[in-house]
């Protein structure tokens, strides 16, 4: 039983996730909508964390295998790419690794700053 | 092949997770980064797919309720996120200033990249939000009338790749802080690349979920601004 509640709760933000992007005519997903809405609901205390961890741990979990369906499908958008194939492949590959490398360095570098500040303040 | 198959409704789903077992299987041999389960997947069934001339819809009409789950699984990613709320509140303003560079640093360098190939206007955009969730992208990049396949296959291709170098590429440039790994590995490889780090530890994937959603959300005020540069 303790499966089967958490697992409707979660079905049941999805819904209203969907509901809302229904209503709202922005590019923003169901997901994200339900991602904030469980977010919210924890933080006030209105879904309590025990009544859908149990549940999302697993979802979670097995998340990876979610994207195996839509990138097998990459194999039939090959032909489309035409004469786009390289700067294709050079913009997703190069952007990927810049943006994973500037962004770590940039927010390891103003939480190093943070403590520091804090540290000099006990001084 | 296709016609005896197309009767399986768990045909797609077995062969996916089996793929994905494979790969847990070989990365435990090898731990070595390209073998990386997701990708192993992947190839294993498209591999099959083209070997046994099995079509791509045949396979998907099983598949499909894998994925399913998907939206109700970035709905859980709140979880994470709320146990580290109070790690979230402390390095905000980090969080904040990380996740804007990522999303800039994203479409400044795909603008750069369109220059240099000579692209048109709608080649340029279509990569423009190719860093972010799926959802999210595939309405930016229609309603900049860019070509929305594209921009989906760059998002996956992304995606993968982010899941597999992040590990190598914090090493190799020093990013230890589990935060900043987190936001560095949300902001540049959205909810594939998250899946990563919730493997690597709790705060960094608490904090990778949180920049799905952070820079999915700049990315929407953002790109209208850059798809007038060029």
């Amino acid at each position: 039983m303790r499966y089967l509640r958490q697992f409707s709760i979660i079905l049941f933000i999805s819904l209203i996730g969907e509901i809302i992007h229904l209503f709202i005519s922005l590019p923003i997903p169901a997901s994200i909508y339900g991602l904030l809405l469980m977010l919210i609901g924890l933080k006030t205390k209105l879904i309590p964390l025990n009544a859908v961890e149990d549940a999302s741990m697993f979802l979670i979990e097995i998340m990876p295998v979610m994207f195996i369906p839509a990138a097998v499908g990459l194999l039939d958008s090959w032909g489309i790419l035409g004469s786009m194939l390289v700067p294709f492949i050079v913009i997703t590959l190069v952007s990927t690794i810049l943006v994973m490398v500037i962004t770590g360095r940039v927010t390891q570098f103003f939480i190093r700053m943070d403590k520091k500040g804090k540290d000099d303040d006990h001084e | 092949m296709s016609n005896t198959i197309n009767g399986f409704l768990f045909f797609g789903a077995v062969i996916s997770l089996l793929g994905y077992e494979l790969g847990i299987q070989l990365k435990r041999r090898f731990k070595s980064p390209l073998f990386n389960p997701l990708l192993i997947s992947i190839l294993v069934v498209m591999a099959l797919l083209s070997i046994f001339k099995i079509q791509y819809e045949v396979y998907n009409q099983s598949a499909k309720y894998i994925s399913y789950l998907l939206t109700p699984a970035t709905i859980c990613l709140a979880i994470p996120l709320y146990r580290q709320m109070e790690l979230l509140k402390k390095h905000s303003k980090a969080i904040l200033a990380g996740t804007l560079t990522g999303v800039i640093t994203t479409m400044v360098t795909v603008l750069l990249l369109a220059m240099v190939f000579g692209l048109n206007h709608q080649e340029y955009v279509t990569f423009l939000p190719k860093s972010i969730t799926t959802a999210i992208a595939m309405g930016i990049s229609e309603e900049m009338k860019g070509f929305v396949t594209i921009t989906v296959a760059s998002i996956i291709i992304t995606g993968i790749l982010g899941n597999i170098i992040a590990e190598t590429v914090c090493k190799v440039f020093h990013i230890t802080e589990p935060v900043a790994v987190g936001i560095a590995i949300g902001s540049s490889a959205h909810a594939i690349g998250t899946t990563k780090a919730l493997e690597l530890g709790e705060i960094e994937g608490a904090m990778s979920s949180l920049a799905i959603a952070t820079s999915g959300l700049c990315t929407v005020v953002f790109a209208s601004f850059f798809a007038n540069l060029y």
